[in-house]
């Protein structure tokens, strides 16, 4: 099937979809199961797991076929972790029943899925993790679980997360873990909000304790769990490759209208550095569009990994400025209570808001120097650095 | 034009035509110009190798490439002319190509007629025969060029590059555009003593010098600016290959180098910085094919492409090759490392059509972000 699969055929089963389930009288939780079943959720997925075994350039005919009916999406911004991480990484390692248990509710949106990986003291070093995991020693199996987690989105929302935790801590450290699927409602699992400097929480911490797993949710052999998660963080990489970001699409776009529109507000100093970021944006933007060209011809290069970098940067700069041209409304700020959102929400917020929340943008999904050194080693092929913890078993690393 | 709508998709991919003459002119330059010859030439009295010029002209056939067939030309775009000077950038041959291959066969251009001089001055620059520049300061951005069209054949004109080179001067005066052969009586070309070594400057003397005139001041101001357009959204492409040079010599350097019994591009301070770089290099690749691309389409958004260019660019070959320099150590001060011919013509370069203030003011004026 998948050697003969073209755009017609997808697009001939995606109006079969409509026929059968009409989206102005079919409920939407039904019409997705019913898109799942159809194979056209993730065209590239095998066949009975939401796919076709399809190339997965295939799936934007899908998707723009249904939109233009007017079927529901499955509102991928609010399950991004189940998609983007959870997904592929069951898909990649898990068994035959996890796949059948999780990838139709995920998809669906009816579970959704967070990701219980950063620790207090395990943050971009992720692999010095310390939550533990130990077989339960009463025959059953199972494992169970003590730690904390930190930095968690969606935990409070979330049924099932992925874990990993160390299994062994005799070997070095990359070797003793052990990758888990973790029932977010089971006893001992109990999840904080973490206020951040925004005020908002958006994240959460998790304690894990006396948690118990049974083995069936284990993904991956036992103490392979490092290799299962590089699936995982590859698949959280920023993917750039989709819409054409308009000039001024970002956040440089608002401050340029705010500078248009208020003249009062304007002196030589702010100019000469509105001006300067204003040329960084549309570089950027151009270094956006130029990668996504690549990838269009099928040529992608290592520009992706430096796309971040740039555009945590000018988050920062463009959104500092922000505040200061806007002088006596920018020593306001617009409501500091405890609020729990489900989407970061750059543009619908103020200024100090956007300030402050962009100072997440350079440590979110690996810290700017981290990634620094990601490009200098495999992108420029400078050597690594000397490191000491490599085949020292965790347990005699100083933390 | 608004600062939100984009009147031209542009393509900031290399073709595979593209490549084909980025190989040719690449192994030409391996060939004729490697850092060694580059720094013997400059010491002589002979700058420019005229076996590579004739090689690269009318051999390779780039003098010609933004010139239509009919006019003599190779009849392909900027895009094709900027792959050439990324190599040239790389190398830092001395070459007139961006003189008289972009900025004076652009001006003439946009003066040729079915029967007049200009088409003839076209076809020899096409074709690698005669060198033109124009008789501007370097500096001049492509927003002063209507103020450029002052005095008359009776003055001096300094700072002008590659005149050394030229056959032919083309001269905007306060009537017009005049053609000047070097040769002529009244002309003088008097060699300055340049920062950018591989790029002579000279100060052109003109006095009851005769030229053929070309255009009269109205049509003149519009040859000029287009001219000085090319110039300086080509310019960046120089930058980008100035840039790369710097960025590939110092990573390998640094690879080789040990200190602290280490390579001392394993010291993280080191690696961030040449990462840095890295970023800073593929994000002047996507502006400066952007102006490239907006140039060869002839969008309305070309004047707005360059100036981006060119701001950003400038920074970022200066900066290259300041990084260059520092992470070479010592051996990057000395002269026999080619380090310091990168890092006087990136400086020059940032003044060169405009320095990245003077286009930051362009952006500004084209996109609206008045000053107060």
């Amino acid at each position: 099937m998948s050697a003969t699969i073209d755009a017609q055929q997808v697009r001939r089963l995606a109006r079969e979809l409509l026929a059968a389930h009409p989206p102005a009288t079919t409920g939407r939780t039904a019409f997705l199961e019913a898109r799942f079943d159809a194979g056209l959720a993730w065209v590239h997925y095998p066949v009975g797991l939401g796919g076709l075994d399809a190339p997965r350039s295939l799936q934007p005919v899908v998707d723009a076929e249904l939109a233009a009916a007017g079927a529901p999406d499955n509102d991928p911004r609010r399950i991004g972790i189940g998609l983007g991480m959870a997904a592929p990484t069951i898909l990649g390692f898990g068994t035959d029943e996890q796949k059948k248990r999780f990838l139709r509710p995920l998809w669906v949106g009816e579970e959704v899925w967070c990701q219980l990986f950063s620790e207090p003291g395990a943050g971009s070093d992720l692999a010095a993790l310390a939550t533990r995991a130990v077989r339960d020693e009463d025959g059953s199996g199972d494992w169970v679980v003590d730690g904390q987690k930190v930095w968690t989105s969606s935990a409070h929302v979330a049924r099932w997360a992925i874990l990993i935790a160390r299994t062994d801590p005799d070997v070095p450290k990359h070797r003793g873990i052990s990758y888990f699927i973790c029932d977010m409602t089971d006893p001992g699992v109990e999840v904080r909000p973490l206020r951040q400097i925004t005020g908002e929480a958006e994240f959460n911490e998790v304690f894990l304790t006396g948690v118990r797993i049974p083995d069936s949710r284990r993904l991956g052999p036992v103490g392979d769990g490092w290799k299962v998660a590089q699936t995982t963080l590859m698949n959280e990489r920023v993917s750039i490759g989709g819409a054409r970001i308009p000039r001024e699409g970002g956040m440089i776009g608002t401050v340029a209208k705010t500078w248009r529109e208020q003249p009062a507000l304007r002196t030589h100093d702010l100019h000469r550095r509105l001006l300067t970021l204003w040329v960084e944006a549309e570089v950027a933007r151009l270094t956006g569009e130029r990668l996504r060209q690549q990838l269009v011809a099928g040529q992608p290069g290592p520009e992706g990994s430096g796309m971040k970098l740039a555009f945590a940067r000018l988050n920062q700069e463009i959104s500092g400025l922000e505040v200061e041209l806007l002088g006596d409304e920018g020593l306001l700020y617009s409501d500091w209570t405890l609020r729990r959102p489900e989407l970061v929400d750059f543009t619908g917020r103020d200024a100090g808001y956007r300030y402050l929340r962009s100072k997440g943008n350079s440590i979110e999904g690996g810290t700017s120097e981290v990634l620094l050194n990601i490009v200098a080693e495999r992108v420029l092929g400078l050597p690594v650095e000397p490191r000491n913890d490599k085949d020292a078993a965790w347990k005699d690393l100083a933390r | 034009m608004t600062a939100q709508t984009e009147a031209h998709a542009p393509d900031l991919l290399y073709s595979e035509a593209e490549e084909d003459l980025r190989s040719a002119v690449r192994s030409l330059l391996a060939d004729r110009a490697d850092a060694p010859k580059v720094l013997a030439s400059i010491e002589s009295d002979t700058p420019y190798d005229q076996r590579l010029w004739d090689s690269l002209a009318s051999g390779i056939g780039a003098a010609g490439l933004l010139v239509p067939e009919k006019l003599g030309g190779q009849g392909a775009s900027h895009r094709e002319a900027a792959v050439v000077i990324e190599e040239l950038g790389r190398s830092v041959a001395p070459a007139p190509y961006l003189t008289s291959s972009v900025v004076a066969t652009e001006v003439l251009l946009a003066l040729v007629t079915d029967d007049g001089p200009a088409g003839e001055l076209l076809a020899g620059l096409a074709a690698g025969r005669k060198v033109a520049v124009l008789a501007l300061p370097f500096a001049t951005a492509p927003a002063d060029s209507a103020r450029a069209l002052t005095g008359t054949l009776d003055r001096t004109v300094t700072g002008v590059a590659d005149a050394v080179a030229a056959d032919v001067l083309l001269v905007p005066t306060g009537e017009g555009l005049y053609a000047v052969e070097t040769g002529g009586d009244g002309v003088g070309v008097q060699p300055l003593v340049a920062l950018d070594l591989t790029r002579p400057l000279a100060a052109v003397t003109l006095s009851g010098a005769t030229g053929t005139r070309l255009a009269e001041a109205g049509p003149a101001a519009a040859a000029v600016t287009r001219g000085l357009l090319a110039g300086a959204g080509l310019l960046a492409s120089e930058q980008l290959g100035v840039a790369e040079w710097c960025l590939t010599e110092t990573v390998r350097y640094t690879r080789e180098r040990h200190q602290f019994n280490r390579p001392v591009g394993s010291f993280q301070s080191l690696k961030h910085r040449m990462a840095q770089l890295w970023l800073e290099v593929v994000s002047a690749r996507a502006a400066a094919r952007n102006a490239a691309d907006a140039l060869a389409a002839g969008s309305p958004d070309a004047p707005l492409a360059v100036a981006v260019a060119q701001a950003y660019c400038s920074t970022v070959a200066v900066h290259a090759a300041e990084e260059c320099v520092q992470l070479h150590g010592g051996i990057g001060m000395t002269w026999e490392h080619p380090a310091h011919l990168y890092l006087k013509r990136a400086k020059a370069d940032s003044i060169a059509y405009g320095s990245a203030g003077r286009h930051r003011d362009a952006v500004a004026e084209l996109v609206e972000l008045e000053a107060p």
